[in-house]
């Protein structure tokens, strides 16, 4: 039986007109051998005259089309683009906020046309769902079909040889059942399903064309499939892990946490992660000047149902613990802090994550002490990790390692807006409202801090110590139980995609008709898909067949 | 170090100058073409078709050539004349071919050297990319050629590499410098290489599809245009071989696309997060399989699919300079 096409493929021509020529024959013939199933490759699409019925069926024949499988991929691509020219939320969030900023007019247009989130829009998922509905409906009838093809035996021999690809016809002598036993062994030891038809072979290959055709899309549909199944089961959250510390996977622990549609506390799984040292390496550009990043290296501790372990977390090497992978995204410098008030007692003692500016971790922090002080203090500081004093006093680091550490702060007082219940950015301190008591804009000059050193607040207000130096990392942490399904999907994809293109499926035919002193032989060949070497095949099998009957033969 | 970086540069130079030499002597092949098919067209215009589009018919994928063909086919093997065809190899081109297999030793050199040189694989930047992939490309025409006659297409590889050289050599240059803790993976030899291939016959498939698009349209409108044109194989057999090679890009690329979404997991902790070079590499294969798509449905096959590979190469190029340059995303490692 020939692969089910739908009724624009370039084979379904051909194969009707085949067939119509294979049923004329198997009439003349009256030997009743079915000529083939002609369903869906049969006759072009008729004028639909009928009811509502009649619309859905041709509706859906549109849909399955080849040509509007083609036009939705085309179009799939197209809707693609968009999305790579603006920036997206689910990638770049940051971005789109300054896409608002800079294009404020547009930016409305644009958002609500969703281009911001271009690849959830309903555009774009309109289109890939309509292409999957037509791959669906394409492919059941055919997987169908081509299940009852590989149970089924060879097509009859077409009456008219000399019509098809490869034709060739041979005297050799003998009679022709001999002749059709050794080339029946031939087409066999070749791997071709084998009927004899009168006397002639009717013999066909490369079922797994097909299988791997039909493997391909389905496979892509499993990558659509799992990825909406599945995907709503994961979840993704940010943390920062200062030296020392442990972060323990439970809700309240992240810094910031998307969960998937389904998602579950439950589904956390309650393991503990310490940072205990972290090791950066760095190169010079002799040419440029410039420091680059060669190697970074997190030492962890995994403690996990009570036992712990010693891990280490690197760029491109995820730490996997308890069904989630830890990346390594960012790292920096938490310097040790401490603030005494005037009777220098400590009112704040902290690690806190200075988040790093440029290559040479410049880095900005911000300290908020809410009591303990006659008021609330908030301070935004810089940290150089190897600080020089340029021409214009100001600091600058030249080395992303500790060589000489320097923190400078800005002091502020006033209401910090901590105890009002909104939501504060820990990393960012609203001046508005404050009154700066060291800094520029002060009567008292920034506070400038060594290692191990204390400066005085103005007024007795108390000191701030750079009391120690410890490293920080900012870790990924993934649950993504689609990555298995869409891995086996995708190599699935590749799999059959291989198979499909480059297995060929072919039929050979030989005809034996009996000579006043031998017999005569005929082959020719029919591809089904591309197939370049068919001709090849054809003559192969002609020469390896007189091969075969050669004892036999008389020069 | 230092030295194995300039020697590079050097062979880049000398492969360079091979290669223009190479390109003009492939478009003087094309020009006394021209020349040749008018009077072989006067002379006996039934004579040149068949034997100049032997091989190619011979490899024609839709078997439904017809049996005439064929015949012509085993004629000419039997007499072996099929490479002495009248217009099949003029003594430029034969010249020519030498010359792009010189110049791609040296290119070859370049890239080894560079690769030794900064100790890891020759494509962690643009430069190196560009260097690479042109020297892929140049290595799969001239192994195409032990396959299959497609000489005709010199002018256009060699030009294009040519270019393409002069580009990355000109605008992209940078030293040897540390690979990047992201880039620090066996997978940036695995990825980046096979994508490299997948270009080059991309780059090939591309150029078959241009060759075919002008033959068919010289067939239709039977005026003067390109005159050389009329020499090439049939524009079917022209689409058959275009297929075949743009299929085997199509296969790389899939597998580009993998092996890209495995490693983004490992370094980015997501599979596939619609970064722009994401976006670019899925809008490729997306254009790829309409492309397979259109040649088995009717009414698209032949000049609209030479179309649809034209721009799914098109898109590769544009993916390699200006998402990589203008764009923001995640591949930004043009060392730039």
């Amino acid at each position: 039986m020939e692969p089910l096409r739908p009724s624009d493929h370039i084979d379904a021509d051909a194969l009707a007109a085949e067939q119509r020529e294979a049923a004329i024959d198997a009439r003349a013939a009256a030997d009743g051998a079915d000529g083939g199933d002609a369903r869906g490759a049969s006759a072009p699409i008729a004028q639909p005259s009928l009811g509502p019925v009649g619309w859905l069926r041709f509706a859906w024949r549109q849909l399955t089309s080849m040509r509007t499988a083609l036009v939705l991929l085309l179009l799939l691509a197209v809707a693609a683009i968009p999305g790579s020219l603006v920036p997206q939320r689910s990638a770049d969030p940051n971005g789109v906020s300054q896409y608002r900023v800079d294009n404020p007019e547009l930016f409305d247009v644009l958002d609500a046309l969703q281009v911001f989130d271009t690849y959830t829009s309903v555009w774009f998922s309109a289109i890939y769902l309509l292409l999957f509905v037509s791959l669906i409906g394409c492919i059941i009838p055919r997987t169908l079909h081509h299940a009852r093809a590989l149970r089924s035996a060879p097509p009859k021999t077409p009456a008219r040889l000399n019509r098809l690809v490869g034709y060739r016809a041979t005297d050799a002598p003998g009679d022709v059942e001999t002749a059709l036993e050794a080339a029946r062994a031939e087409l066999r030891r070749r791997r071709y399903r084998v009927e004899r038809y009168g006397d002639s072979l009717s013999a066909e290959r490369g079922y797994l064309r097909e299988t791997g055709n039909l493997i391909f899309h389905m496979a892509l549909v499993g990558v659509l499939a799992t990825i909406g199944f599945a995907g709503g089961f994961g979840y993704n959250g940010q943390k920062v892990i200062v030296q020392g510390e442990t972060f323990v996977n439970q809700l309240g622990s992240y810094d910031s946490f998307n969960p998937g549609r389904f998602f579950d506390d439950a589904l956390l799984d309650p393991y503990g992660v310490r940072l205990d040292d972290f090791e950066a390496e760095y190169g010079l550009d002799t040419t440029t000047g410039q420091v680059q990043p060669l190697d970074f290296t997190a030492s962890m501790t995994v403690v996990e149902n009570g036992r712990e372990a010693q891990r280490t977390l690197k760029v491109n090497d995820p730490l996997t613990v308890g069904g989630t992978n830890l990346y390594l995204l960012g790292n920096g410098f938490a310097p040790e802090i401490t603030v005494r008030d005037g009777d220098g007692d400590i009112v704040f003692s902290e690690a806190v994550p200075f988040l790093p500016q440029d290559a040479n971790l410049t880095s900005i922090g911000v300290i908020k002490v809410p009591d303990g002080l006659e008021e609330q203090l908030g301070m935004i500081g810089f940290f150089y990790p190897s600080a020089i004093q340029l021409e214009s006093r100001a600091l600058s680091s030249v080395y992303p390692e500790p060589d000489q550490p320097v923190l400078t702060f800005n002091a502020f007082t006033g209401d910090l807006g901590l105890n009002d219940g909104v939501p504060r950015n820990a990393y960012a301190l609203d001046t508005d409202g404050l009154t700066q008591i060291a800094g520029r804009e002060a009567p008292a000059d920034p506070l400038v801090i060594g290692l191990g050193q204390t400066a005085e607040l103005p007024d007795g207000l108390g000191s701030v110590e750079f009391s120690g130096l410890q490293r920080f990392v900012s870790v990924d942490v993934h649950h993504d139980p689609t990555q298995t399904g869409v891995l086996i999907s995708a190599l699935l994809v590749l799999g059959g995609l291989v198979v499909s293109l480059f297995v060929p499926r072919r039929r050979l035919w030989v005809v034996a008709t009996a000579t006043d002193d031998g017999v005569r032989l005929e082959y020719a060949g029919l591809a089904r898909g591309d197939d370049p070497g068919l001709e090849a095949a054809v003559a192969d099998l002609a020469d390896a067949h007189s091969q075969r009957l050669a004892p036999t033969l008389e020069t | 170090m230092e030295n194995l970086v300039a020697y590079s540069l050097v062979a880049v130079y000398s492969a360079m100058g091979v290669y223009t030499i190479a390109f003009v002597l492939f478009t003087i092949d094309l020009a006394t073409r021209s020349a040749a098919s008018t009077d072989a067209a006067r002379v006996a215009p039934a004579q040149v078709a068949p034997a100049s589009s032997l091989t190619a018919e011979a490899a024609a994928g839709s078997a439904r050539g017809g049996t005439s063909t064929i015949e012509r086919t085993t004629t000419a093997r039997a007499s072996g004349t099929p490479v002495d065809a009248p217009i099949g190899a003029t003594r430029f081109q034969k010249v020519a071919v030498a010359l792009a297999a010189l110049g791609w030793l040296l290119h070859l050199a370049a890239v080894l050297t560079r690769g030794i040189a900064a100790e890891r694989v020759p494509w962690a930047n643009m430069f190196e990319f560009g260097l690479t992939a042109t020297a892929l490309g140049m290595g799969t025409f001239l192994g195409a050629l032990l396959w299959k006659d497609i000489r005709y297409l010199g002018a256009y590889i060699t030009g294009f590499s040519l270019l393409a050289l002069g580009i990355v050599t000109t605008n992209f240059y940078v030293d040897v410098v540390p690979t990047p803790p992201p880039l620090q993976s066996g997978w940036l030899v695995i990825h980046v290489l096979v994508a490299t291939l997948a270009t080059g016959f991309f780059a090939i498939g591309a150029g078959l599809s241009i060759m075919q698009l002008l033959r068919s349209r010289a067939a239709a409108s039977k005026a003067e245009g390109l005159r050389f044109v009329q020499t090439l194989p049939g524009a079917s057999a022209l689409e058959s071989l275009a297929y075949r090679v743009n299929v085997v890009g199509f296969v790389f690329w899939t597998f580009t696309l993998i092996a890209g979404a495995i490693w983004a997991e490992r370094a980015w902790g997501r599979y596939w997060g619609w970064d722009t070079k994401e976006v670019w590499t899925f809008i490729i294969w997306t254009l790829f399989a309409g492309y397979i798509h259109a040649r088995a449905t009717r009414g698209w096959r032949g000049d609209r699919s030479a179309w649809l590979a034209i721009i799914g190469f098109s898109a590769v190029i544009f993916n390699y300079t200006v998402v990589n340059l203008f764009f923001k995303g995640l591949h930004s490692y043009s060392g730039l």
